[in-house]
């Protein structure tokens, strides 16, 4: 059963944070690779802010083009919250990057909720060394550009897949970004790389 | 050549590829991005109509003249077309005709969830039903042909995860229609619905509708796999995608077409298998159908939801019963905070929904970005039934209570609203003599389903300068004699107009200016400073400006005093890189703590 074996990656976040593009560059990628693959984007009214979630998946023949529930072999979240939301969604096994950033939504901006604490102990406590935590906003701010916190993630998470080549993901990159953007977004990616 | 596209992507694509010269829709959720799409294909005349039913008259008009045309829309936007669909079944088409209709199960974003294979039945026409994006494109293009063939107009059926879902697609090149334009005055017979000709349309339906049986049973779409022969499934669409995805071993008979059902085929899949199950989204159409035919259904809405979406577990659990094994809760996630949607930072809806909700007024409302009024903090809006109902209701209630509703009830609806329906209710109220109010928020686009142009933003959805609706000669045209403009960003001002509006015991349209979607990069907004910022000395924590749920405005919880000595618990902060300068905030605060930033 192997052979039939699909994948599943569930991205996560909230709108305007380039959780879309990220899974553009997955399907990119996958499909490069010769996988057949499908994707997903799960969001209520298309209104700022609010959360956004991607299911993901690639496999020799994919049918569902949503993950079932307690199968996400990845999880790749922007926000910490928007990663703890789907800490029930993923197999024992699963192996999870998560920007070290927090939005905090309306209830919490109100001073009527609280927002989560430890969201990467909790995590930790489950996955172990499958956790990682990366400083997205850190690292895009530290290249000059906020915005490449996605890129950032992803190159981060691209170490979980050493069977795509290098070049994929670069071309990935130089495939879907304007020209003018290239070189920061390839940095971006190589600092997320290293940041595993 | 094989590309990744979404299934509005790819039922766009296929259009072209069939030779389609034109396409109309209404934007609406899960539909929008087919004709965003099919505007960028150059040999493709496509056009936003003001409402679903004038997209089907135009797209039926062009199939008349011989040309291959498509009409998009949502589930409820068929409820709209219905007029003109039903009655294109009988007169048929000369070019291929397709309505692609798509549902919405589990009311993403929608005022209601129906089940579209009902109309196919209804009105005796076949529709298809893709389960993925390469089913999209090659469905497309094969109802053009069974359109042509059967001298039928074909429905389309998409859904949220249909539409919304991006897979594989084989791309190959456009074929020009072989039917040549133009018309023929002596086919009247065949257009023109009299009861004479009807009737000999009518039988030409029943005729139709045989030969389509037929044809169910030899479509090379209805694809029947035998697996293991103990269970069977039927099904189509996104729920065979979920079952096989949890089933891979059962056998299938997966249905392209699911009207006209395959009678043969059906027959055969129940000698081949022993236990036959049928999977379907919503309403137990193809199960009632089969049922009918006097066969023995082991399961179907007994066991599968009939209400919302379905999905791998739902379809597991179902089937499965007390054998379905539940994941692991690792953390009980009830009381996370949501991120429900919120009207943006600085949107006009949010001051004008502010001003109604100081005047206590009964709001009657409409489709579009401003049904997040009903929500807290604002809860200012109280009804929302469907495009255009606002206007017809509350000149209702205002018959119903006569002097007593005077200066407490008004209509609010948007600029594409308002054009889609609106001007027919306008007419009545001031033709039978009622009151009301009704505000159209001119927001200078479509807003809710992603900035499409109408006929009032002056450009057409290839981006052609075109025509602009003069709202307020318009609404004179109709009768109406009290006419107001207000800038919604000036609250004091904008409800003083609305209570002499609601007041007078006559018909008024006040339309907002200066009050472009704050997601509208051409529109101009007249803002007179670029943001806003606390004085958090001056601050007293009294949380007025929360009640606004504006997402740049935080509470930030700290005991302590202003600069003159009060006591309070915390204060407000404004999100710098959120405020666009609206100054809402600024004439709510009671204590001049909100000052202009530079």
């Amino acid at each position: 059963m192997e052979n039939n074996k699909v994948t599943n990656i569930l991205l996560s976040g909230v709108g305007g944070q380039g959780a879309i593009l990220a899974s553009n560059i997955l399907a990119h990628v996958f499909v490069e690779a010769g996988y057949d693959v499908k994707k997903s984007e799960v969001h209520g009214m298309a209104q700022r802010g609010g959360d956004v979630t991607t299911h993901f998946r690639y496999g020799k023949k994919v049918y569902s083009p949503l993950i079932p529930y307690g199968g996400v072999d990845f999880l790749l979240a922007f926000e910490l919250m928007e990663a703890f939301r789907y800490i029930n969604h993923c197999k024992s096994e699963a192996r999870i990057v998560m920007n070290e950033q927090r939005i905090l939504p309306p209830a919490v901006n109100l001073g009527m909720a609280q927002y989560p604490e430890g969201i990467p102990a909790t995590f930790g406590q489950y996955f172990k060394e499958n956790v990682h935590v990366v400083k997205g906003q850190e690292i895009a701010l530290s290249l000059g550009n906020a915005q490449a916190a996605n890129v950032v993630l992803v190159g981060a998470f691209s170490n979980f897949f050493p069977e795509i080549a290098h070049d994929m993901w670069m071309g990935a990159l130089t495939d879907l970004l304007p020209k003018k953007i290239h070189e920061l977004n390839i940095k971006a990616f190589e600092k997320g790389k290293e940041a595993l | 050549m094989k590309k990744v596209l979404q299934g509005n992507e790819a039922i766009a694509r296929g259009a072209w590829e069939a030779g389609v010269t034109v396409a109309a829709a209404y934007p609406g959720t899960p539909s929008s991005e087919i004709l965003a799409e099919i505007a960028g294909y150059k040999e493709i005349i496509a056009q936003w109509s003001p409402n679903e039913k004038v997209a089907v008259e135009v797209a039926s008009g062009a199939s008349i003249a011989g040309a291959r045309a498509l009409a998009c829309m949502k589930h409820v936007g068929m409820n709209v077309a219905a007029d003109p669909f039903m009655t294109l079944a009988y007169t048929g088409i000369k070019g291929g005709f397709v309505i692609v209709v798509a549902d919405d199960p589990n009311v993403h974003s929608s005022q209601n969830e129906q089940d579209s294979r009902n109309w196919a039945r209804f009105a005796k026409v076949p529709m298809l039903e893709p389960g993925d994006a390469a089913e999209c494109k090659d469905f497309t293009k094969m109802a053009f042909e069974i359109s042509e063939q059967f001298d039928t107009p074909v429905l389309l059926k998409g859904e949220t995860r249909v539409c919304h879902s991006d897979s594989l697609v084989e791309l190959t090149e456009r074929q020009e229609s072989k039917i040549a334009l133009g018309l023929d005055a002596k086919e009247a017979s065949k257009y023109v619905m009299v009861p004479a000709n009807v009737r000999v349309r009518r039988k030409a339906i029943e005729e139709r509708m045989r030969e389509l049986e037929a044809y169910a049973d030899v479509f090379s779409r209805n694809v029947m796999e035998i697996n293991d022969p103990e269970v069977g499934v039927i099904t189509a669409g996104a729920a065979y995608m979920y079952t096989k995805e949890v089933f891979p071993n059962y056998s299938y008979l997966k249905l392209g077409m699911v009207w006209p059902l395959p009678k043969t085929l059906i027959a055969e899949f129940f000698r081949k298998v022993k236990k036959v199950i049928v999977v379907e989204e919503l309403d137990p159409f193809l199960e009632t159908e089969i049922r009918a035919l006097g066969y023995n259904v082991f399961h179907g809405k007994d066991v599968i939801p009939n209400m919302f979406e379905l999905s791998p577990e739902i379809v597991a659990k179902s089937l499965l019963g007390g054998d379905y094994k539940e994941p692991e809760v690792r953390v009980s996630l009830d009381d996370l905070p949501k991120r429900p949607p919120n009207m943006c930072a600085g949107c006009p809806h949010r001051a004008l929904f502010y001003a109604l909700k100081k005047l206590g007024a009964f709001v009657f409302g409409d489709i579009g970005c401003y049904t997040l009024a009903f929500a807290p903090p604002l809860q200012a809006l109280h009804t929302t039934v469907c495009m255009g109902a606002s206007i017809g209701q509350a000149y209702g209630a205002g018959k119903a209570l006569g002097k007593e509703g005077l200066g407490k009830v008004c209509a609010v609806l948007g600029d594409s609203t308002f054009l889609h329906g609106g001007i027919g209710p306008v007419m009545d109220t001031v033709y039978n003599k009622g009151y009301s109010t009704t505000i159209i928020l001119d927001n200078r686009t479509t807003g809710m389903t992603g900035l499409q142009e109408h006929a009032g933003t002056g450009y057409t959805l290839k981006g052609e300068p075109a025509n602009m609706v003069d709202y307020e000669a318009l609404v004179r045209s109709l009768g109406v004699k009290n006419i107001r403009k207000v800038d919604p960003y000036k609250v004091k001002e904008t409800m003083e107009v609305i209570k002499e509006e609601m007041e007078r015991d006559d018909v008024s349209v006040v339309i907002t200016t200066n009050g472009p979607c704050m997601l509208h990069r051409r529109e101009k907004r007249g803002f007179e400073h670029p943001f806003y910022a606390v004085d958090a000395d001056a601050c007293r924590g009294c949380k007025i400006c929360l009640e606004l749920g504006c997402p740049a405005i935080s509470w930030v919880a700290s005991e302590g005093e202003t600069r003159d000595g009060k006591k309070r618990k915390g204060v407000v902060s404004i999100n710098r890189s959120q405020c666009p300068g609206c100054g809402l905030c600024v004439q709510v605060c009671k204590f001049e703590s909100i000052k202009a930033g530079a």
